[in-house]
């Protein structure tokens, strides 16, 4: 069985942070949108977006950082199309969104090939000039904890400090009674003296910028370039763990790690273990369906969701 | 006749804003958006062999087209097409080797009624977790795309691969000798059209699923608008609430609908594996089930609408190795952008509707 043990170790679990991080933010980021009434299927074409920003701004100014800013910018920009289409125009928010999937199939591959002469995806970065691995200085010197938590990238700290941030953002503040208001009953909300379209607009935009960065995390951090629909369809697990988790923030980050954790696996797996990949591979999906289906309690969605609201006369 | 005109008037405003858009990023790009107008046009529409392989292409999207249409009307939004397709298409080439000796048109009427089969299954789960538990079948059809993917990419990895095959697809099922196929298998129109004496170039890959797919397009406005079923499914649609006070089961008629939608995005499967490929081939589907969102989108839900999104969306299909070969820059992604602006346009139609009906009460 010693297979077995080179899959299980400490540093399964620290693939698993890695592996997870996307997914934490793209997750959280769509629990904005999603609490505030808008369903946010367009994760998996903002990702890519903020994936590609982040190689091609870095390419041309060898900086992570500013590669880093622009997927947050260009996140934000593609949710603005759909905040746009959705809340201003009032459109089907999962007609929209599925546009915007396609829309960045297509989008990154064709400036790509604009730029660089290449049909998909933008030249290597040298290694110096992904984001750096960061290595913290108190929790280094704990034995465990430094190998789980020490020397990733500083994504993975924005995604691990998004969390209770989130928590505190949505329970603990005005903004975020206000935009669950607005998920749950933007009659009252409105009522209440509350713009419902102001705090989905927020949602919607807060999504694009963090799943924006999740994306960069794919193409400056874990790798050194961007290569076409390189997400992978990170934006439909991250989905998947916004529901399994309750559309709570804690419930989506213990989600985002078990498929993580099942992602790690299932890399490791291969050529080790004779158990396909693709059953490992399924199972963020099947859970989610099992959840759906209220075997593992029930999942609710806030009550506004995916309905346009108009304003009575 | 003044309400067909309305009909057809915000559809082409959408794709005509959506070429002028595309000729813009063709233009941002650094290329001639005459140059790709052009090539798009002569491509598709200008030559026997264009138009041949416009129709092929288009034949997968009326399918999708259809099934996205239908569940619409029942209300519901399916994005499982893809799944439900890719399903199918396995199970139609399952059909075939797993009856190897059997008569070639036994099987062939067997693996075309697996695919109808196979499709309304997979889009029938949803429809029951909808109907009993209320989940929301967007969510579920978009599970089921990952879990149809990750079961057919397995059984052909690992069940049906011919050893030593470099790509990911099974065994075939029918085998091309000369000039014709030997197997269960479509016929190509070739070969339909030669006994009448009707000459059409052999290469091209149209089958006669092209003609089921204008049969199906019939028989789906017959089952909308002509049956007690049909007007039971789009009340439910309509105002589900009204139906239910009538003594429709909505229920019901959400699991009718979504098997039926499945079943047609089933039909996919009968046009690449029976049709064209004669084996399932792993990745085969260019997005079809969500094209077919466009296309439904863009032909109002109506059959014949579809038919001529389909069409359109065949084309761009068809044109888009001619534009990335004849222009410096544009890469055939163009067409996928396309198709984007198209879906997000025609559902921001409500805007200009509404804006022009505030207009109107402005003007009273």
């Amino acid at each position: 069985m010693g297979g077995i043990e080179n899959i299980i170790n400490l540093s399964l679990l620290a693939s698993m942070i890695r592996l997870s991080t996307p997914l934490i933010l793209a997750a959280l980021g769509g629990m904005y949108s999603e609490r505030g009434g808008v369903i946010n299927i367009a994760l998996e074409g903002i990702m890519l977006a903020g994936a590609f920003s982040a190689a091609a701004v870095t390419v041309f100014t060898a900086s992570p950082w500013l590669g880093l800013a622009a997927a947050a910018v260009a996140g934000l920009a593609v949710a603005l199309i759909h905040a746009v289409a959705s809340i201003r125009f009032r459109a089907d928010q999962v007609v929209v969104g599925t546009a915007i999937n396609i829309l960045f199939l297509g989008v990154p591959a064709l400036v790509s090939g604009a730029l660089f002469e290449s049909t998909g995806s933008t030249p290597q970065l040298p290694r110096e000039q992904t984001l750096p691995d960061w290595h913290i200085p108190g929790i280094s010197s704990i034995p465990i904890l430094s190998q789980l938590l020490s020397d990733h990238k500083p994504v993975v700290y924005i995604a691990l400090a998004a969390v209770p941030i989130s928590y505190y953002v949505l329970f603990r503040t005005r903004f975020g009674l206000r935009l669950r208001a607005v998920g749950e009953n933007p009659e009252a909300a409105d009522t209440a003296g509350v713009s419902v379209a102001r705090m989905r607009y927020a949602g919607v935009l807060l999504s694009g910028v963090l799943a924006g960065i999740g994306g960069a995390y794919l193409s400056i951090g874990q790798n050194s370039l961007f290569t076409r629909n390189m997400t992978a369809g990170r934006g439909f697990i991250a989905l998947a763990a916004l529901i399994f988790g309750k559309w709570h923030p804690v419930g989506a980050f213990l989600a985002c790690l078990l498929f993580g954790l099942a992602d790690a696996i299932s890399i490791r797996m291969q050529g080790v273990v004779d158990i396909p990949v693709q059953f490992i591979q399924i199972i963020p999906y099947v859970l989610t369906l099992v959840v759906l289906a209220g075997f593992i309690g029930r999942a609710t969605p806030p009550r506004a969701i995916g309905t346009p609201y108009v304003k009575e006369n | 006749m003044k309400s067909l005109l309305k009909e057809l008037l915000f559809p082409l405003i959408a794709v005509v804003a959506a070429f002028l858009v595309g000729g813009i990023i063709v233009w941002m790009v650094g290329d001639s958006p005459l140059l790709v107008y052009d090539l798009f046009f002569t491509s598709a529409f200008g030559s026997i062999d264009g138009i041949g392989y416009t129709l092929f292409y288009a034949t997968p999207l009326i399918f999708t087209g259809l099934a996205v249409a239908v569940a619409f009307k029942c209300g519901l939004l399916n994005i499982g097409a893809e799944g439900q397709l890719v399903s199918a298409a396995f199970a139609t080439a399952w059909v075939g080797l797993l009856l190897p000796g059997w008569p070639a048109l036994v099987v062939t009427i067997l693996a075309m009624i697996a695919a109808v089969v196979m499709g309304g299954l997979w889009a029938g789960i949803p429809g029951v977790l909808k109907a009993k538990f209320g989940a929301h079948e967007v969510i579920t059809t978009i599970m089921m795309n990952f879990i149809a993917a990750a079961i057919v990419s397995y059984l052909t990895q690992y069940h049906y691969r011919r050893p030593g095959d470099p790509i990911l697809e099974t065994f075939p099922i029918a085998e091309r000798v000369g000039t014709t196929v030997v197997g269960p298998h479509l016929p190509r129109m070739s070969a339909l059209l030669a006994p009448l004496g009707i000459s059409f170039p052999e290469h091209l890959p149209l089958n006669v699923t092209f003609l089921l797919a204008l049969v199906v397009c019939a028989l789906v406005y017959v089952f909308l608008w002509k049956t007690k079923w049909g007007y039971e499914l789009r009340a439910v649609g309509t105002n589900p609430s009204a139906a239910e006070y009538g003594g429709i089961s909505i229920p019901r008629n959400i699991v009718i609908a979504m098997v039926l939608s499945g079943a047609l995005a089933g039909m996919v499967g009968i046009n690449d594996v029976l049709g064209y490929r004669y084996r399932y081939y792993d990745g085969f589907s260019a997005g079809y089930g969500f094209a077919g969102i466009a296309v439904a989108l863009l032909g109002r839900n109506h059959p014949i609408g579809v038919l001529f999104a389909a069409i359109l969306f065949g084309a761009l299909d068809r044109s888009k190795l001619f534009i990335d070969i004849f222009t410096d820059k544009v890469s055939k992604d163009w067409t996928v952008i396309l198709q984007a602006i198209v879906i997000i346009f025609v559902a921001c139609e409500a805007a200009f509707r509404f804006g022009m009906k505030k207009r109107a009460a402005a003007k009273v």
